[in-house]
């Protein structure tokens, strides 16, 4: 049980290449902070620094509010998952698990009921007695997570745990970690590059691009109020609709001309953002007023089953629109898409939003 | 092969079977001498089969001790070449799976310095520096010695690479899990590196226990007592020019007895390694 403190962390390698720029995150203890981004952004660097396997070039990592700079990995009393399991292969699932206990010098009986039990509570029982390679991919990445659970640690750290899981399993296994990590209430760290499980395992969310963090939040504050142009095109899928804007206000521009009676209410945008489930399509000339209602062309319909995806060309921009059930229109349709001025966000010439 | 002809398979078997005779032949033809007596060798043909001398001819040569290099039995040689053999590949493997360690796996200064002093003795061979070790051997007084039949063979370049090459497959996910495991330095070593490599070091035991069995220039100058000899050296000593003097059924039971253990170490750890091979995994 413990808290994680980030104070501007920064990583420097030898060759000059910083890594991360000064990160400050404070995770409260018992909560499962995600750090999501696209790849190089720093975010395993992070995660390893967090576990000592990487020196800390500047600033602070405190856990349980003891800075550990000068710690290593094995004092600080966390347990981490890594994306290729790491298992040692020349073990049996029970040797794997006992590994870290022995090396602290916990009694063989003690070693023996908490394997066991950890064993129960992922199912791993019967397995016990096999090495990893007679494994399913799942059943391996049960195996690393009871590794690190059975050694009770302050804190758990995953490195992009669910990666080389096929998609369905990861979906299960998504939400057995997220269980799991409730239940036994530690504090938690997940790296991730994909924003589905980073949206549905969050208690934070930390979205991180180029070594810096963008936005810290939970993650449907984030989906709503993304704090930039990154986040809101890197959280959702598919991602938010972006129009670059010439004109100011009071009525902005969009880059083929068409003027928008619309804008943020203080401060210039020169980017226009509204996510594909906000907006509809309607075949009507009329413009619903106080309403974004720009001309498109159907380019491409994408029917999933439950929802359809409306791929159009609106003012030279690429744009999509999800629409519930089967689409009404087909490609080619000349028609107008509308959100609603609430649901538009709005971002400055530094990508930062503005309201 | 698909669609194998019966006399595609005629041939192949052919081809195998005669090589397997050419290979063969020569060691069944020193086993049957050294069946025999040696007046039966000496009087040409000699015979095909395997004579009666078996039990005599063996058990002198075992027991008995041979004139010509000073009466120490093959029994004594054999002791001798197996306690080199295993010293040499033992001692090897010991060093060399610790400098690659060290190579691999550690942040030290000059780190790739030391790697390339290791890698450049691959090009000096023992011959060419064996004037200079000879000296150092006499001064140690480790002439007429294991030790000094051993020590100046074990540094191994080779077997060095070989675990280098193998230690830099292994995962850093692996070496970092064991270390978030409290898994320290040596533990690591001993606990996930050795097992892991169980494979090459059977591997490397076959090599090197032969390789040491077979060592010829090096026993011949370190060993100057007849009962300090390996058995190859031993088998040169005993062939007279004068081929009269020569005891050539003691020297063909002497050549049999030292094929036996370097064939011995092949079949007992082929099936380790086999295994080994087969079971691997990273």
């Amino acid at each position: 049980m413990a808290t994680v403190d980030l104070k501007d962390v920064r990583k420097i390698y030898p060759s000059g290449v910083e890594a991360v720029k000064g990160v400050s995150i404070a995770i409260p203890d018992k909560e499962l902070c995600v750090l999501v981004g696209p790849s190089g952004c720093g975010k395993s660097t992070l995660l390893r620094m967090i576990a000592g396997l990487e020196t800390i070039s500047a600033g602070t990592v405190a856990i349980d509010g003891k800075v550990v700079n000068a710690i290593g990995p094995t004092e600080r009393d966390i347990a981490m998952v890594f994306q290729n399991y790491a298992l040692y292969p020349h073990m049996k699932v029970y040797d794997n698990m006992a590994y870290g206990l022995r090396n602290r010098g916990t009694p063989n009986d003690e070693i023996d009921s908490r394997v066991r039990s950890t064993a129960k509570v992922l199912e791993l029982s019967a397995l016990l007695d096999r090495r990893p390679r007679e494994l399913s991919g799942g059943q391996r990445q049960r195996v690393a997570m009871g590794r690190a659970i059975v050694r009770n640690p302050k804190v758990f750290l995953f490195d992009e745990p669910l990666s080389n899981l096929d998609a369905k399993l990861r979906g299960q296994m998504r939400i057995e970690i997220k269980n799991l990590q409730r239940s036994l209430g530690v504090t938690s760290v997940y790296v991730t590059h994909d924003q589905l499980e980073a949206m549905t395992l969050a208690d934070i969310l930390v979205v991180m691009n180029a070594g810096l963090v963008e936005q810290t939040g939970a993650p449907l504050d984030v989906y709503e109020k993304p704090a930039s142009t990154f986040v809101a095109s890197f959280i959702g899928a598919p991602p938010m609709n972006l129009l670059a804007l010439t004109g100011a206000s009071p009525s902005s521009v969009l880059a083929d001309g068409t003027v928008i009676g619309l804008a943020p209410r203080q401060g210039k945008a020169v980017t226009l953002g509204f996510r594909p489930e906000d907006a509809d399509i309607t075949f009507a000339t009329e413009a619903p007023a106080g309403a974004l209602a720009l001309p498109a062309t159907v380019e491409a319909v994408e029917p999933v089953g439950a929802e359809s995806f409306l791929h159009c060309v609106a003012a030279g921009s690429r744009i999509v629109v999800r629409v519930s059930g089967r689409a009404s229109a087909k490609p080619g349709d000349q028609l107008r898409v509308v959100a609603r001025s609430e649901k538009l966000h709005w971002f400055d010439q530094a990508g930062k939003r503005v309201d | 092969m698909i669609g194998q002809s019966p006399l595609r398979t005629f041939i192949a078997h052919a081809v195998l079977i005669l090589g397997i005779l050419i290979v063969a032949f020569p060691i069944y033809y020193t086993f049957v001498a050294s069946t025999h007596t040696l007046q039966t060798i000496l009087r040409p043909p000699l015979p095909l089969l395997p004579g009666d001398q078996l039990w005599n001819n063996y058990s002198e040569a075992l027991f008995g001790g041979i004139g010509r290099i000073g009466g120490v039995s093959v029994g004594r040689l054999l002791l001798n070449t197996t306690i080199m053999a295993l010293g040499v590949a033992v001692g090897k493997i010991f060093i060399s799976i610790l400098s690659a360690y060290a190579i691999v796996f550690f942040r030290f200064p000059l780190r790739m310095t030391f790697f390339w002093l290791i890698f450049i003795t691959l090009m000096l061979p023992v011959e060419v520096r064996i004037l200079p070790t000879y000296k150092v051997m006499v001064d140690l007084g480790m002439i007429d010695t294991y030790a000094g039949l051993i020590v100046p063979l074990i540094a191994s370049a080779t077997a060095t690479l070989l675990f280098r090459q193998f230690f830099m497959t292994i995962p850093g996910e692996l070496v970092e899990a064991a270390r978030v495991d409290g898994a320290g330095p040596w533990r690591f070593f001993f606990d996930i590196l050795v097992p892991l490599s169980r494979t090459n070091i059977a591997a490397l035991f076959v090599i090197l226990f032969i390789y040491g069995w077979t060592q010829y220039l090096w026993p011949l100058l370190v060993t100057n007592s007849n009962d300090m000899n390996t058995i190859v050296i031993a088998l040169r000593k005993m062939v007279s020019f004068a081929d009269a003097d020569t005891q050539w059924h003691l020297v063909m039971v002497t050549a049999m007895l030292a094929i036996v253990p370097p064939i011995l170490v092949v079949v007992l750890m082929q099936r380790w390694f086999v295994r080994g091979l087969v079971e691997s995994e990273k």
